[in-house]
This record gives C-alpha cells, sequence and structure tokens, in this order.
C-alpha cells in the first residue's frame, strides 16, 4: 500500500505565486521524491488511483444510514471512521473522521482555509472552488453570504459552526433529511444526499 | 499541559516561520476548548523531516465570530489547534 501516513491534503493554492504553473512544480517535487527515494512511481500512481476511485456516493450512504437508523446515526457522530467500516466503506488514511449533524438549530459547514483538507475517502476529490481563495477566506468571515450564494437561506435564529479543518481531523456533515422522505428507501433516499449537502453548503435534494 | 473541554484558551500571537497550522486569522483570539481529538504527530517538525515527536494534543477550538471580525454576527467558527498554540486563559 502507498503511503497514506500524511496528514495534510494537497495541492496548495499558490499563496504567494511565483509564476510556476501548478503542474510543472508538481512535476519536479515528484522527480525529486523519487530521486530521493521518499516515494516510488508505482506508490504515486496507487495513491491517483485510490483517490479518484473514491465518490460522494459513500458519504451518502452513511448519511442515509444515519436517517433510517437513530442507533446507526449515534455510531457514526460517536465514530465516523468506525461507522464506515460497519458498512465496509473505506475510511480513508485520516485518523479521525468526524460527523457533525445538521439540526433544526444548528448548521455546519466545512472549509480548510489552510489548503484543502477533505474527506476524500467518503467524498472524492473536493470541488474546484472547495480549493479556492475566496471560498477559503469567506466561508470563515462571512459564512452566511457564503450559503446564501449556494442557495441556502438560514434563519437568524439557527446557530451557524463553520469548521476549520487544518489539521488531522476530517469533518463529514449529516445534513438534515427533507421532509416528504418518509415513505423511502435507505437507497433511494442515499440518491437525495448531495456531495454539497456534505460539505453544509446546500441541502439534499428534494424528492421528486 | 492539557485542556479541558469548555476551558478558556487563547492562540499564541507568536509569528512562526514556515510550515504551520494555525491560520493567522485566530492568532491572539480567546476561543473556548470544544473537544479534544487525541495526540498526534507534529506537523511543524515533521515537514521539514523530522519525526513529529513529541506528539501534540490537539484540540478543537470554538470562537464567537465577533471576536474574529469587526462587524460579525453570532455566529461560531471552530479551528483545529495543536496544543503548544494553546495558552490558558
Amino acid at each position: 500500500m502507498s503511503d497514506h501516513d500524511h496528514d495534510h491534503d494537497h495541492p496548495h493554492e499558490p499563496i504567494a505565486g511565483d509564476g510556476l504553473p501548478a503542474a510543472a512544480r508538481a512535476q519536479a517535487l515528484e522527480e525529486l521524491l523519487v530521486e530521493k527515494g521518499v516515494v516510488s512511481r508505482t506508490e504515486v500512481r496507487e495513491e491517483i488511483d485510490w483517490l479518484v476511485s473514491r465518490s460522494p456516493a459513500d458519504g451518502a450512504r452513511l448519511v442515509a444510514r444515519a436517517w433510517v437508523d437513530p442507533e446507526f446515526k449515534r455510531r457514526l457522530l460517536d465514530d465516523a471512521r468506525e461507522a464506515a467500516l460497519e458498512l465496509g466503506l473505506d475510511p480513508g488514511p485520516s485518523p479521525v473522521v468526524m460527523a457533525v449533524e445538521n439540526t433544526e438549530t444548528v448548521h455546519h459547514m466545512v472549509v480548510c482555509t489552510l489548503c484543502s483538507c477533505y474527506p476524500r475517502a467518503m467524498l472524492g476529490p473536493p470541488p474546484d472552488w472547495y480549493k479556492s481563495l475566496p471560498y477559503r477566506s469567506r466561508a470563515v468571515s462571512d459564512p452566511r453570504r457564503v450559503l446564501r450564494e449556494f442557495g441556502v437561506e438560514l434563519d437568524e435564529d439557527v446557530e451557524l459552526r463553520v469548521l476549520d479543518s487544518t489539521a488531522n481531523v476530517r469533518y463529514l456533515v449529516v445534513p438534515r433529511r427533507p421532509e416528504g422522505t418518509e415513505g423511502l428507501g435507505e437507497e433511494q433516499l442515499a440518491a437525495l444526499v448531495t456531495r454539497d449537502s456534505m460539505i453544509g453548503v446546500s441541502r439534499p435534494a428534494v424528492p421528486a | 499541559m492539557t485542556y479541558q473541554v469548555g476551558q478558556r484558551v487563547r492562540i499564541a500571537a507568536r509569528d512562526h516561520e514556515g510550515h504551520h497550522r494555525t491560520p493567522a486569522y485566530v492568532k491572539g483570539k480567546s476561543g473556548r476548548i470544544e473537544r479534544r481529538h487525541g495526540a498526534f504527530k507534529n506537523p511543524e517538525t515533521r515537514a521539514y523531516g523530522g519525526d513529529g515527536l513529541p506528539q501534540q494534543e490537539l484540540y478543537l477550538v470554538g470562537f464567537d465570530a465577533s471576536d474574529l471580525w469587526p462587524g460579525a454576527s453570532g455566529d461560531r467558527v471552530e479551528v483545529d489547534i495543536y496544543e503548544h498554540w494553546l495558552e490558558a486563559e
């Protein structure tokens, strides 16, 4: 298995750009790391294969199960890694995965202001906007307006918690189950759970 | 020193050359310990080839947005911070 012992996702956005295109810089870094024996080309390829094999479908399965099974939800909120393993999912390399629940009174949204830390094992590669400087700065300084731009209008009395994942922990939002979904099965529910709703910037889809 | 959930802390205002995980916008700010995540290798030394030992406790620290940004509302911003950046209040 490749080296998953790295708690910090890449690439960085160039913060003080030196004009080098990111691809050229990444290639130069890879050449050096291979030359120095830190990683092998096979490990780099395996890591990329793993990353692109991930998708929000795994996160959606966790959320849908939590919606139909309160005991599972309790375990998910207690230890999301263990809950993922329980469903036969790969929780990925991060030592701690934390699920946070959106309720009538509390809304969570996730950002990584330093780079692009993201629960890739459960959601796949992050969208470009998640890595963009405007999202990374405004999600903490003006979150309600960011949510509005994503189409989410929060009531004044809902407490908004913005989680800045700066370290070893990856955060997964468990969105609120939409009304009118009482008759749906777990699989149908999972289809409503969008990637963005698990980042906390939108709500699940409404059943057709 | 180990901090307890609910305890008030201040984030060190010091400068730090090179890689670190404490965002500038919380340096010098007061917050509250929301959760203890456990101990992890120190990324600030690992980034330069070190072994990251001794491990550092990692905490989720919650801030009132109004303590971070002038004119902000009552929202919360919660940030993961390693112990060596924390000071008791």
